[in-house]
């Protein structure tokens, strides 16, 4: 796995997180240029669809940034992201998908540093977890059964079965 | 002038959605007066050569239920696409997978394993599995082959219209098909294409006339735990409720006769994942703000993924689990 670069989906909420990535950015603090970055007016715009749409597209992870608990511009948007991302996580356990590949952090508009470390810590976890591979997630008509094929094999307890008759 | 041509098939199905065609009651009547009815294996005698026999686009409509889960769904869902103008997915199991879907929480070799050989009341010592094709001393027996991933029908074939529901309700049965006989007879155009019938575009929560409060909740509760109280959102009595999640057209019976809304008529307009959505529904209710806190009350969610998508697993973002 040492050539493989993981695809991360950055969604950053626009008054803390992104003015954050900004400021590291502007700081010429560096990271690792894996993550995309998306800006939403706020963590709690973020629907767990958008994450799942991200991991079908082709990210090995997703990172949601939004204001520290208290401080978000529209007073509790930040909370529902609290609750709404540990049941996402649960899903994705139960879906198979080792929940790591999701990351919710706090991150204001100062810590551009703290934003390059996340991002950089993120990064390495992805890279040690591996590509995302996920299966049969279209129909493919030139395999329509998917799986390994159900062979039309005869199975041995069938050859005993006629040596009995 | 010939009648127009109707075909009902179903092909990974309980029957559900048969009966409750059967259900419009003096209904079918007209149906039968106004279409000739050429194919529908659940009621009537046909076999597959006599659709096979049919000319491309002779059937005017054919309503499909079942999801597509074998060769022999599959062979039929492109045969039918192929003779039919207009051709419906019927039910939940055609447009969503429904709980046919659910084996893709597994695969197909798992399925096949506790079917027949690990199942508490099978008693199979040789361990034998169904094979595609066997050798008996009159010739070779074939069936299907299964499919390790579930399908819906607009997955696999090109679709004019859904109908949701496990199954459709009878009234919304009634209203879709005298809507289509008026449209037939007077000559009036076809909805758009890719219409959701008989069926809103909200969710179930608008049709549901519990009371609504900004209650919030510290646990979720499964039904039996409590007596619901009768007038209020269930959500908030925090019985997990598919309601925000699901399409309404249904009435939200369960939901007013006391049960949680289970999600069959799938998700509404312009949501893409009924899970994704049910998710920010419960987030919404839970009545905190601290992370270990949080963490233990969704932990009290029972069976998630289950819950989520009892119906349209198979239509989820995420298709199937990753085994």
């Amino acid at each position: 796995m040492t050539n493989f670069e993981p695809k991360i989906l950055g969604i950053l909420c626009n008054w803390c997180s992104y003015t954050g990535a900004d400021l590291a950015g502007t700081a010429r603090m560096k990271y690792p240029a894996n993550m995309r970055s998306v800006r939403v007016m706020c963590s709690g715009r973020v629907d767990p669809g958008f994450i799942f749409d991200a991991l079908r597209a082709g990210a090995d992870g997703v990172l949601v940034c939004g204001c520290h608990p208290g401080d978000c511009h529209y007073h509790e948007g930040n909370y529902k992201c609290m609750r709404r991302i540990p049941l996402t996580k649960i899903l994705l356990e139960d879906m198979g998908i080792d929940p790591r590949r999701l990351r919710l952090e706090w991150v204001s508009a100062s810590e551009g540093a703290r934003f390059q470390q996340v991002v950089t810590e993120f990064t390495e976890e992805l890279r040690a977890l591996g590509p995302l591979k996920l299966r049969e997630l279209n129909f493919d008509p030139d395999h329509p059964a998917g799986g390994d094929n159900h062979v039309a094999v005869e199975s041995a307890a069938h050859d005993e079965l006629e040596a009995g008759h | 002038m010939a009648k127009p041509k109707l075909a009902i098939y179903w092909a990974a199905s309980c029957g559900g959605c048969d009966i409750a065609i059967l259900d419009i009651e003096e209904k079918i009547l007209d149906v039968a007066e106004f279409f000739d009815l050429v194919f529908w294996p659940c009621a009537m005698d046909f076999k597959y050569a006599d659709v096979e026999a049919m000319e491309d686009k002779s059937i005017t409509l054919t309503l499909f239920n079942g999801a597509i889960r074998s060769d022999e769904n599959y062979r039929i869902a492109q045969l039918l696409r192929k003779k039919s103008v207009v051709l419906c997915a019927f039910g939940s199991c055609a447009s969503e997978g429904c709980i046919p879907g659910l084996a893709n929480l597994c695969n197909l070799d798992s399925i096949l394993d506790y079917a027949y050989i690990k199942s508490p009341s099978v008693n199979n010592s040789n361990k034998i599995i169904p094979q595609t094709k066997t050798k008996v001393p009159e010739g070779e027996l074939t069936i299907p082959r299964l499919w390790n991933t579930v399908r819906t029908l607009p997955q696999v074939v090109d679709v004019d219209y859904i109908i949701p529901g496990c199954p459709p309700q009878s009234d919304q049965i009634i209203e879709v098909l005298t809507t289509i006989i008026d449209i037939l007879k007077n000559d009036k155009p076809l909805p758009e294409k890719g219409t959701v019938l008989g069926a809103t575009d909200k969710s179930v929560c608008d049709e549901c006339t519990r009371e609504r409060d900004i209650k919030k909740i510290t646990k979720f509760i499964r039904p039996y735990e409590i007596i619901p109280d009768p007038d209020l959102c269930l959500l908030e009595q925090g019985i997990v409720c598919l309601g925000p999640a699901t399409r309404s057209g249904c009435g939200a019976k369960c939901v007013l006769a006391g049960a949680p809304c289970r999600g069959c008529y799938g998700k509404p307009q312009n949501i893409r994942d009924q899970g994704a959505k049910m998710i920010s529904a419960l987030a919404s209710v839970i009545d905190s703000t601290d992370p270990e806190e949080i963490e233990r009350i969704i932990r009290t969610v029972p069976d998630p993924i289950g819950t989520f998508y009892r119906f349209s697993l198979a239509d989820s973002m995420l298709r199937r689990v990753q085994i």
